[in-house]
């Protein structure tokens, strides 16, 4: 994805040796959270592994056979090792493939900690193997889907990010194609809300969601085979997007790999702070969740605008700031390229705040200057929005202006109907079409544009600046966990200790082994 | 000398009385066409709109038409009729509230909040709650004559019962900010359901909030009050330091 040149020099008069500095305590602070993951796995991240050998489908119950078949591991107390040492040794040995395998644990027909055990390299060779052969043909389909990209075109940027949310996958089909006819570039079918919550990913299509639809992969495929059908049916390619989010994060993130899905948002701290998802729960789930995402090319978006819906925009910036910078760090430690890392950012000054559109520049701007190389995923006014229409609309198209002047990679599109439903199939039209007017009128503003030395923009950039270089720097005395402890983020405090999910965290044993992650290391590496 | 509005007889005011016009806009799910233009009249025409006119219609996608309209209102309603039945509440200011309530009251007045059901939104609740409150506006956290406890979003109503019995809540809040088609009114229902099940109706005050929200919505489904949009904190505060001095004052 192209996004447009940040200029040579800093239209905001940025020290380097204050952004230096920032870079660094980040890099110190997601050294802090490797360290701290370290010698941990997950439940989820075990379940992403299965799914990764071809593990799908569910038991009579509805159980998901990932879910069936780490559960039965890790109530044998065998998942320190990994499961692919499991099931790589039940191939050994029974010659099944895993989805055989999972089909016979369901039916209690296998106990897999029960087996003979075959020499550990063997194991090893044998389940990488597989691995290294499901990893090939998801690459030969990104590929297939590249080319089918670059055929079509892919918009410049901003691309234009629109949220549907029905419920039901087959009327998000109907708003998905209302979007793509009115321009959209990236369709995201929001989860039902629940879902998040849910240590399992549900099996097939369905067509009853809370807020949202449900993220299952028969869901993905009834999407993907709409939207691609309606770009070939229109020479313009439309991106899909879902959420790497709450518990499940690794699972998704290879339900979207397979069913080619190009963009993710990925972001461990939205489902802690607002989800109360543990801490080192979310960060393990994140750190190999983010890992299969960029391997496969997706772009990952992070949620930093998210805080800004909880604590003050004005007050709350440096903070944002700074979060950018870390999950920056802890998306490189992954593996994501900059190219794939679309950190969060919003526009969300109160209305009354004279000037509040220079600050709001000023923060767009700064995150560019920050991130040349990354995208960037900007949002749209919420918190303020107060159920007038008309006057959202009229902030919007503000919202729109900075967009294209600052030159952001992903613009989540704002609606008029903002905080009171989610949107009626022409609330996101008459949103895009303001984009597009907005766009259109506007495309080579920011070309044009230099701030006044010393004037409120550049003073308003350089003061966030400097205030998230101070957190910075003071989260990496303490770390990153202990700044979340102190509501550093979203005015949310959550403990280490406390938290959903925290029963799936699991400590390795010597021995443990995880080929996606072999694999997918060595590949970033090569 | 301008004539004196008929208030017995109210119509949507526009450009001059009487005009009665209307804006609306929505979908059909029928092709862009001639055809559908026709369709749209005809519905205003049933919806009770006198002279409909589409002054903008488009194709959202194959199958489906957005239109922009306007139409004379036939109908009227008498606001005589309406008035003096307690919807006029006179606000008080924070100080006033705080002296009211050690007068009337006369001890803290506790207060459980929660966004409930799937509801991820805790704007709502945060902005009547919370020590920053909304605008300039103290949320209830700051008043001295308040306890309050903001569970946050997406709270089972269980959850939030079972904190109100524990604290002994003279009152409980609910937020419902973006829900999906009718949800909100089924979660609203639940609790009221629940409430009364635990024999805890009449000790407490059930208030809710949100921009689907009315006063009338709220009666109906059994609470004591609803606040929609532009309600701030001391808003909220002045209806629960009356109706609990209300209360006290007909046990005493």
């Amino acid at each position: 994805m192209s996004t447009s040149t940040p200029g040579a020099h800093s239209k905001l008069d940025l020290d380097p040796g204050v952004i230096a500095a920032c870079r660094q305590a980040a890099k110190q602070i997601a050294d802090q959270v490797s360290e701290r993951i370290a010698g941990h796995t997950t439940v989820s991240v075990e379940r992403g592994v299965t799914r990764l050998l071809g593990v799908d489908g569910a038991d009579a119950l509805e159980a998901p056979l990932p879910n069936v078949l780490v559960d039965h591991v890790h109530d044998r107390g065998g998942l320190g090792r990994g499961i692919a040492y499991w099931v790589g040794n039940a191939m050994i040995q029974t010659g099944r493939t895993p989805q055989q395998i999972a089909e016979a644990v369901s039916a209690g027909e296998l106990d897999l900690c029960g087996l003979e055990l075959a020499a550990e390299e063997a194991i090893r060779e044998r389940v990488t193997e597989e691995c290294g052969t499901r990893l090939r043909e998801i690459s030969g389909r990104f590929e297939e889907r590249r080319a089918m990209r670059e055929r079509l075109g892919d918009a410049p940027a901003p691309l234009r990010y629109v949220l549907t949310a029905t419920g039901d996958v087959y009327e998000d089909v109907v708003h998905a194609k209302a979007v793509a006819e009115a321009g959209g570039d990236i369709v995201a079918v929001i989860r039902s809300t629940a879902q998040s919550l849910l240590d399992y990913v549900p099996y097939g299509p369905t067509t009853e969601g809370y807020g949202g639809t449900f993220a299952t992969q028969a869901n993905f495929r009834i999407m993907r085979e709409a939207m691609d059908e309606w770009s070939e049916q229109h020479g313009r390619y439309v991106r899909l997007s879902s959420f790497c989010s709450g518990l499940c994060m690794s699972e998704i993130a290879v339900m979207g790999a397979w069913e080619g899905f190009d963009n993710m948002v990925n972001d461990a701290l939205y489902g802690i702070l607002y989800r109360d998802i543990n801490i080192v729960r979310g960060l393990i789930d994140q750190r190999i969740s983010r890992m299969i995402n960029g391997y496969f090319g997706v772009v990952i978006n992070t949620g930093e605008d998210n805080y800004l819906r909880t604590a003050d925009a004005l007050e709350a910036a440096p903070s944002v700031t700074a979060s950018q910078f870390i999950n920056h760090q802890l998306a490189r430690a992954s593996g994501v390229p900059d190219a794939q890392i679309a950190l969060g950012d919003a526009f969300e000054i109160d209305i009354p705040v004279t000037n509040g559109l220079l600050y709001e520049w000023a923060q767009a701007q700064l995150t560019r200057e920050l991130f040349p190389d990354c995208p960037v995923k900007y949002m749209p006014p919420t918190r303020h929005m107060d159920g007038n229409l008309f006057r959202t609309h009229a902030a919007d198209t503000l919202f729109n202006l900075v967009t294209i002047a600052t030159g952001q990679g992903v613009q989540t599109i704002g609606v008029p109907t903002e905080g009171i439903f989610t949107p009626h199939i022409h609330d996101r039209v008459l949103g895009l079409q303001n984009v597009d007017y907005v766009f259109n009128a506007a495309r080579d503003l920011g070309e044009e544009v230099e701030f006044k030395p010393g004037g409120i923009i550049q003073t308003h950039a350089q003061r966030v600046l400097a205030g998230a270089q101070e957190l910075l720097e003071r989260i990496a005395q303490t770390g990153l966990l202990q700044a979340i402890e102190g509501a550093t983020f979203g005015d949310v405090s959550r403990r280490v200790d406390d938290g959903r999910g925290i029963e799936g965290i699991v400590t390795t044993e010597d021995g443990y082994f995880n080929p996606v992650v072999e694999l997918m290391h060595e590949a970033s590496y090569a | 000398m301008p004539r004196e509005i008929d208030l017995t007889a109210v119509k949507p005011y526009a450009d001059h009385r009487g005009d009665g016009l209307v804006q609306l806009s929505f979908t059909l799910p029928v092709p862009y066409s001639l055809a559908a233009r026709k369709a749209a009249l005809e519905l205003a025409g049933k919806m009770g709109f006198d002279e409909p006119e589409v002054v903008h219609y488009e194709q959202l996608t194959e199958g489906y038409t957005y239109f922009v309209m306007y139409g004379a209102c036939a109908h009227t309603v008498d606001f005589t009729a309406l008035e003096g039945e307690g919807f006029n509440i006179e606000y008080m200011t924070e100080d006033e509230i705080e002296s009211f309530a050690a007068e009337h009251v006369g001890r803290k007045i506790v207060v459980v909040g929660a966004s409930t059901g799937s509801d991820t939104h805790s704007v709502g609740i945060d902005a009547m709650l919370n020590l920053k409150g909304y605008h300039g506006h103290h949320g209830l956290e700051g008043y001295r004559s308040f306890e309050t406890y903001n569970l946050g979003s997406q709270v089972p109503n269980s959850v939030l019962l079972a904190k109100a019995i524990e604290v002994d809540a003279d009152a409980i809040l609910v937020s419902q900010t973006v829900t999906q088609q009718n949800l909100h009114v089924q979660n609203l229902t639940e609790l009221v359901e629940m409430v009364e099940a635990e024999g805890r109706r009449r000790e407490m005050i059930l208030a809710c909030g949100g921009p689907r929200v009315s006063g009338e919505l709220a009666k109906e489904l059994g609470y004591d009050a609803g606040f929609s949009k532009g309600t701030y904190p001391h808003h909220l505060a002045t209806f629960i330091v009356r109706e609990l001095a209300a209360r006290v004052a007909s046990t005493t």
